[in-house]
């Protein structure tokens, strides 16, 4: 029992000690950003690993998403003869919740787990070490631009991924369901508003790419530099990313959509 | 201040650094004079490679003064800090070239980050790095189509891209064969000459090692147990010199891990 | 660097096809936009009550959709709701004592606007006014309608 009790102060501790390292860390990139205006090359560079090469599970994915969503929608609202109403069950749904929080978990699995193996790598191999003693510092030189990609890049991939649903909702209700077109989009466009959905929604992508983005490079960096470290933060990163952005989903809905 | 020419340029003295529960420095007392080879040598696990680090400044002393140039290394700013580090040239144990690039963006790294020179001058300086190390021809392979000696060598140019006043060797011979070994000897005591370097080489190959060094210091239990010129070194009476150097594999270091009578083992709770 | 002018490229596309997904989220799936117009003439109708009538709902003859509301805006003088119709100029003939009811498709569906055509020989043209309207059906008037004409009937 006290066994028990003492295991769970030392790893609360832990976590603290890890959230403190974590926060110091952020800051310290955050101050070295400003190298990344004058080496927008860097930037460019690190965009493209992490933000076109998650295109594809992005399109893929908010095509299907929004296809499903239409089907099962309109099993249910056919029943109150409503069916005209599924553009906007479709729309709200995916600006709102389902744009930033899917994006953000794709993002966690493809991108995320990418950053984090490849700077854990760096560090087992001892790159970043020796990069410091060359007197450059890696949190400015790798980890700031790959950070600021991650935020850059999550809320562009987040309304790709959103006009896809809701082109793949199009698809299914129009031309299979036989919905109407106009009404698919006269209700869409009459309910979904600009600033309360879609912008709410973009702010969601942003903040849900700082959270994957410092997670990600935050557990690469910390990591154990072994194989085994490594491999156990890529998945971390994964689990720990999914609960934060569902977590903070719940607290952005709540202060946003009220 | 900056030292003279007989002070010297990296000076240790007590210092005491520990591991967890494991103190691996108890009083370390060690200088390097300029234009030197000196080398640091010790079973494995005492701890050398921290005493590169701490050089460095990548890690900092319980207790002691570290000091390169006069300067005590774990007082400076992360400016002044980061300063004296473009003064020195790493060579780690792997290499630590950067794995996605090619060797001549690897050697020109430095140059780019530090300088403005242009790409036609850091072209320039980059083939003659390679060319002091015999690799102007592998500039446009990865890391990994090199063998180990050939990537420790792109290191070496790496490190001498900005011209450093000193150079740290964090065991470059090991796992080496005898060509690839002699080669890098060769390296580490030619361009120390010619270009006035100061060298600090941590290893245990011990004879490749007293070949090219000027001065050596033994390392054991977080003390310097023998310091000295080779010769010296190996006329030296200590017992545990003795070992170390004729490569004894049992002497003051123990063979046997500490265990109880193997009698008890075998004929006690075992059956 | 060859490698890297392919980057940039592909790097350009992606924000530029993000920027481009965003504006298409803020015209089509939004109501930032502006009516689209469709091809026609308009009308004008009041109505004491447009309940849920949309902009851009559809206006329907007989159950085909011939037209869609372009504006709904309330009249300062008449107290009543002014809603502009578009009708496709096809078709051009009308006439003038059509009705229009505001009316919800299925139970839960979109408020849409039926016209019923009257008898007169001469046609509406853009600008005329609709004037024979129904307002919406709102639930509580029934019901209170109902109750209230249950209760004077208990009193009977």
């Amino acid at each position: 029992m006290i066994g028990m009790l003492q295991r769970l102060g030392a790893s609360t501790l832990e976590t603290a000690a890890t959230l403190g390292r974590a926060v110091l860390f952020l800051l310290r990139v955050l101050r070295g950003s400003g190298e990344l205006i004058r080496r927008p090359g860097l930037l460019v560079h690190e965009m493209y690993s992490v933000g076109v090469l998650t295109l594809v599970i992005i399109v893929v994915s908010g095509l299907f998403v929004g296809m499903v969503l239409a089907l099962q929608g309109y099993y249910t609202l056919v029943d109150f003869g409503a069916e005209q109403s599924l553009g906007v069950l479709v729309a709200l749904s995916l600006t709102r919740e389902l744009g930033p929080v899917v994006t953000a978990l794709l993002f966690a699995g493809r991108a995320g787990s990418a950053l984090t193996a490849e700077i854990g790598l760096m560090k087992a191999t001892e790159q970043l070490a020796g990069m410091e003693m060359m007197a450059v510092d890696p949190e400015h030189r790798v980890i700031a631009p790959r950070l600021a990609a991650a935020i850059l890049s999550l809320p562009l991939l987040t309304v790709i991924f959103n006009v896809l649903g809701v082109t793949g909702a199009w698809l299914v209700s129009v031309n299979l369901l036989g919905v109407d077109g106009g009404s698919f989009w006269s209700q869409m466009q009459s309910q979904v508003s600009f600033s309360d959905d879609i912008l709410n929604g973009l702010i969601k992508s942003v903040m849900f790419g700082v959270v994957a983005g410092w997670i990600a490079v935050f557990n690469g960096y910390d990591c154990r530099p072994t194989s085994h470290g490594v491999s156990r933060a890529t998945t971390r990163t994964v689990v720990v990313t999914s609960l934060i952005v569902l977590g903070l989903d719940f607290v952005l809905t709540a202060l946003m959509f009220d | 201040m900056p030292t003279t020419e007989s002070e010297a340029l990296i000076d240790l003295s007590g210092v005491v650094f520990s591991r967890g529960s494991n103190r691996l420095f108890n009083g370390v007392d060690l200088q390097v004079r300029r234009g030197e080879v000196v080398a640091i040598m010790g079973p494995s696990g005492t701890g050398k490679t921290t005493l590169l680090r701490l050089i460095g400044g990548q890690l900092r002393a319980a207790a002691g003064r570290v000091a390169v140039d006069g300067q005590a290394v774990d007082q400076l700013s992360r400016r002044d800090l980061y300063r004296l580090r473009r003064r020195m040239g790493v060579l780690f144990q792997s290499g630590a070239l950067f794995t996605d690039m090619t060797c001549f963006e690897n050697v020109a790294f430095p140059l780019r980050e530090h300088t403005d020179l242009p790409e036609t001058l850091i072209r320039t300086v980059v083939l003659m790095k390679l060319e002091a190390v015999g690799l102007r021809g592998a500039r446009d392979l990865y890391p990994g189509e090199l063998s180990g000696g050939m990537s420790r060598r792109v290191s070496l140019a790496r490190a001498l891209a900005l011209d450093p006043e000193i150079i740290l060797y964090d065991e470059p011979f090991a796992g080496q064969d005898p060509i690839s070994m002699g080669a890098l000897m060769q390296l580490i005591r030619q361009l120390n000459d010619a270009l006035g370097l100061t060298s600090v080489v941590v290893s245990h190959d011990v004879d490749e090692t007293l070949r090219i060094a000027d001065r050596a210091y033994v390392i054991s239990g977080g003390e310097v147990i023998a310091a000295g010129t080779p010769e010296a070194l190996r006329h030296s009476e200590s017992r545990w010199v003795d070992q170390f150097l004729n490569a004894l594999p049992d002497g003051p270091v123990p063979f046997h891990y500490p265990a109880p009578p193997i009698a008890d083992d075998l004929c006690g709770e075992g059956r | 660097m060859d490698n890297s002018r392919t980057m940039e490229i592909a790097v350009g596309a992606f924000v530029a096809a993000g920027l481009a997904a965003l504006f298409v989220l803020a015209m089509q799936v939004s109501n930032i936009t502006a009516f689209q117009r469709t091809e026609g003439y308009t009308v004008d109708a009041y109505f004491q009550n447009v309940g849920g009538l949309r902009e851009r709902a559809p206006v329907s003859l007989s159950g085909v959709q011939i037209g869609r509301v372009s504006a709904i805006r309330l009249d300062p003088d008449r107290f009543e709701a002014r809603v502009e119709l578009t009708i496709r100029s096809e078709y051009d003939n009308l006439p003038s004592d059509t009705a229009a009811r505001v009316r919800t498709s299925g139970l839960l569906g979109e408020q849409y606007v039926s016209l019923q055509p009257g008898g007169m020989p001469d046609s509406l043209g853009p600008g005329d006014e609709i004037t024979l309207t129904q307002s919406a059906l709102v639930l509580e008037e029934i019901v209170g309608q109902f109750l209230y004409e249950q209760s004077s009937g208990d009193d009977q």
